[in-house]
């Protein structure tokens, strides 16, 4: 069985910012994940993930991204694209993702596999919850993200679920 | 004469611009601008204050359990609310391994760098730096198959031309002077340091309930059930694997953090004569072990002029000189500044951008004041809190480290050798190690009372109808932290964070006086303009965490410096 993390980052105080959040958030509503699926709310963690990031055969990120496309845009990287991507662009945080997967390869801990899933946002301002577009887009986002799991042989299991949190508190 | 400006500065959670005016290779006049507007307190008017802890331990991501707890106290604090004394040690509990956490990797991680040169580890002989280590500590892994496998690692990490982690560091500047062993010893620790850091997120997640975001939080307490012979709450075997953590992690604390910053600060003991700034030192009490706090294990106050003598205990959670003489200041921030400064209660978050303006508004972040006066927050503050209040384990820790370093470097160092950029990073190694010990008393402490047979750990909030307003202050990683909360008929009708990277890296107050990252950069020197490392260390050594606001990957990586010869 492969350990899979998917690992949604993000500020949910600052509208679309939070995409990745509110993704994964969606995703355990639409879908019951097989057990050797596990889904973090990373928040804008950095060192914290250090551990959840370890020894993982592979780690699907879900976060948003600036790649100079038009709002709405999503985007999938894999493989060789995606190291030079975090080389050129990384958060301003403290310890970025690049930062925590360079630790993580000085110590022979790197996940075996890893996938982006993206979305350029259409809005950064403090507010909680989605823009009105981003929220359009997201039930085919999450589709995305669940052929992404279906692909890795852990398919999803289609459910109706409840609200989460942070859909009920912008509601 | 020339003007250098970092932006962004890196290896911080958040966004700062540095500005400095070098005149004859010092360092003249200096400028400190948040690069982010914040006014996320914004979104909390009108919530439940319940739920206020949730939304506030988003607003960064380093700070997440500082922002919660904070919350919940000032909550309580506008309430007058007893708090079950099992929920304060539990909550102590995780306030205590989240600050071990933080201090370990703003060493080992991320300040570490600017003293220590990765690229001169590898030139380095392991059974030499074996020998010396293991003169200095008794701490295990100091072995020469130890040094010699992380050379060997640190070999094919540079070989393959990903340096990552270390890519932003001054390798071979002149101004690092520490010889290749000693600098194999720091990246061996630094490794080591990533176990260790881990430990310390344990504790946190047994704790807490999960990390990044902690759950077990509650206005009223905490919402850990304690049975001790239950399998499914907080019991005793949980107890006992928080308590073996807690040893690893004082071992590591002991052994090796503070040894080293012994060693690594003696070969740099002229920057116990840098980086000065605002002597001013103001830190919160924490660690209450009552119900309304008033019983710290961890005391703190005030300390005007550097002048330990001159001490005020701050002496409860409800202490009214803490709470009357915190304000902040617009005059050089991006806001409107009608009447200035203003107290958190009345504190109003209306942007008003200019551009950067040197004598102008150049600046996101307010400028806080107490008793009228800039203040020093951070460790540094903290240790000389403690210090003045008699302090045991502070006073045993800072005698290690000042013994050890002035053993090493053969000289004596004077207690004023702390007011510097040297010693904020050994304030904030001292500083681990007291709250290790305090952590110890916590987990203690906890046995004890549910021995007892009191198992509370909650109490229901009751909102009254009206106005009421309450504040909550921790004694966090980088320093005071204050929330502000007034509260209308049950719900959020003002809130305002006074996070401590305001204080320290706040620009020219309403009296045009310095904060404290640019009156500590005066006199620093500055060996090339191109390569400001000197400036570097200083405002590194604060830990800035400019609240963090942005995390999507959207900025250049590397720290750009720009040099202009006026």
């Amino acid at each position: 069985m492969k350990r899979i993390l998917v690992l949604g980052v993000g500020n949910v105080l600052l509208t679309d910012e939070g995409i990745g959040i509110h993704a994964l958030e969606l995703l355990q509503q639409h879908y019951r994940l097989p057990d050797d699926v596990e889904v973090i709310d990373g928040g804008t963690s950095g060192m914290d993930l250090l551990d959840q990031l370890a020894d993982r055969d592979c780690v699907v990120l879900v976060d948003a991204v600036k790649t100079g496309d038009a709002p709405g845009t999503v985007v999938r990287l894999a493989g060789d694209a995606l190291p030079a991507f975090f080389r050129s662009k990384i958060s301003p945080h403290q310890l970025g993702l690049c930062d925590l997967l360079a630790m993580l390869q000085l110590r022979g801990e790197a996940p075996k596999e890893l996938i982006l899933h993206g979305m350029v946002p259409f809005s950064l301002e403090t507010h909680l919850g989605l823009s009105a577009e981003a929220a359009a887009r997201m039930p085919e986002f999450v589709e995305r993200i669940a052929d992404e799991l279906r692909r890795l042989g852990a398919a999803p299991e289609p459910v109706t679920g409840e609200r989460g949190f942070w859909t009920a508190a912008v509601a | 004469m020339a003007r250098i400006t970092i932006d962004p500065i890196t290896r911080i959670e958040g966004h700062l611009r540095i500005d400095c005016q070098v005149d004859g290779g010092k360092v003249t006049n200096a400028w400190s601008s948040g690069q982010m507007w914040r006014g996320i307190e914004k979104i909390l008017e009108g919530r439940d204050p319940r739920d206020a802890w949730i939304y506030t331990q988003r607003i960064c991501g380093v700070c997440t359990t500082v922002h919660a707890i904070t919350s919940v106290r000032a909550v309580e604090n506008a309430l007058d609310m007893a708090v079950p004394v099992n929920a304060q040690f539990i909550r102590n509990m995780v306030i205590g391994a989240h600050g071990v956490h933080d201090h370990i990797v703003h060493f080992y991680h991320l300040g570490a760098l600017d003293w220590v040169d990765i690229v001169s580890a590898l030139e380095a002989d392991p059974v030499a730096a074996s020998n010396l280590a293991q003169s200095l500590s008794d701490w295990r892994y100091n072995s020469p198959q130890e040094m010699k496998a992380v050379q060997d690692k640190l070999k094919t990490f540079v070989s393959s031309g990903q340096l990552g982690i270390f890519a932003n560091g001054y390798w071979g500047h002149p101004a690092m002077k520490l010889p290749p062993e000693v600098n194999l010893i720091a990246a061996a620790h630094y490794l080591q340091a990533l176990d260790y850091q881990r430990i310390a997120n344990k504790i946190v997640t047994v704790l807490g309930g999960k990390t990044p975001h902690v759950q077990n939080l509650a206005v009223g307490g905490v919402s850990n059930s304690i049975n001790l012979d239950s399998q499914s709450v907080l019991n005793m075997e949980r107890l006992m694997y928080v308590k073996t953590l807690i040893d690893q992690l004082e071992e590591f604390v002991t052994q090796a953090y503070l040894v080293d910053i012994a060693a690594v600060g003696a070969f740099y003991l002229d920057w116990a004569g840098h980086g000065k700034g605002v002597t001013n030192y103001l830190a919160a009490p924490d660690m209450p072990m009552d119900e309304m706090g008033t019983k710290f294990d961890m005391p703190g106050g005030y300390i005007p002029n550097g002048d330990i003598g001159q001490f005020e205990q701050i002496t409860s959670f409800q202490d009214a000189m803490f709470r009357d003489s915190v304000k902040e200041s617009s005059k050089h921030s991006w806001y409107e500044n009608g009447s200035d400064p203003l107290h958190p209660f009345q504190g109003e978050t209306n942007p008003k951008y200019t551009d950067w303006q040197e004598d102008g508004k150049y600046s996101w972040v307010k400028s806080p004041t107490y008793k009228d006066e800039p203040a020093q927050v951070g460790p540094l503050a903290n240790v000389l809190t403690m210090f003045a209040a008699g302090d045991e384990s502070t006073k045993k820790h800072l005698g290690f480290v000042i013994e050890n370093a002035g053993a090493i470097a053969k000289t004596e160092i004077p207690l004023a050798a702390l007011h510097s950029t040297l010693g904020r990073h050994a304030a904030r190694a001292v500083r681990c190690a007291v709250m290790l010990d305090s952590l110890k008393r916590q987990w203690a402490a906890l046995v004890e009372n549910v021995a007892t047979g009191d198992t509370e750990t909650y109490r229901r909030p009751e909102f009254p109808k009206g106005e009421i307003q309450g504040f909550g202050f921790h004694e966090a990683p980088r320093g005071v932290l204050s929330h502000w909360a007034v509260i209308d008929n049950g719900k959020i009708k003002n809130y305002q964070c006074v996070v401590p990277s305001t204080w320290n890296a706040g620009p020219r107050n309403h009296k045009d006086q310095m904060g404290p990252y640019e009156a500590s950069l005066v006199g620093n020197p500055v060996v090339d303009e191109a390569r400001p490392l000197e400036v570097l260390r200083t405002v590194h050594s604060f830990d800035p965490c400019l609240a963090c606001a942005i995390h999507m990957v959207d900025t250049e990586s590397n720290e750009i410096v720009r040099v202009k010869a006026l």
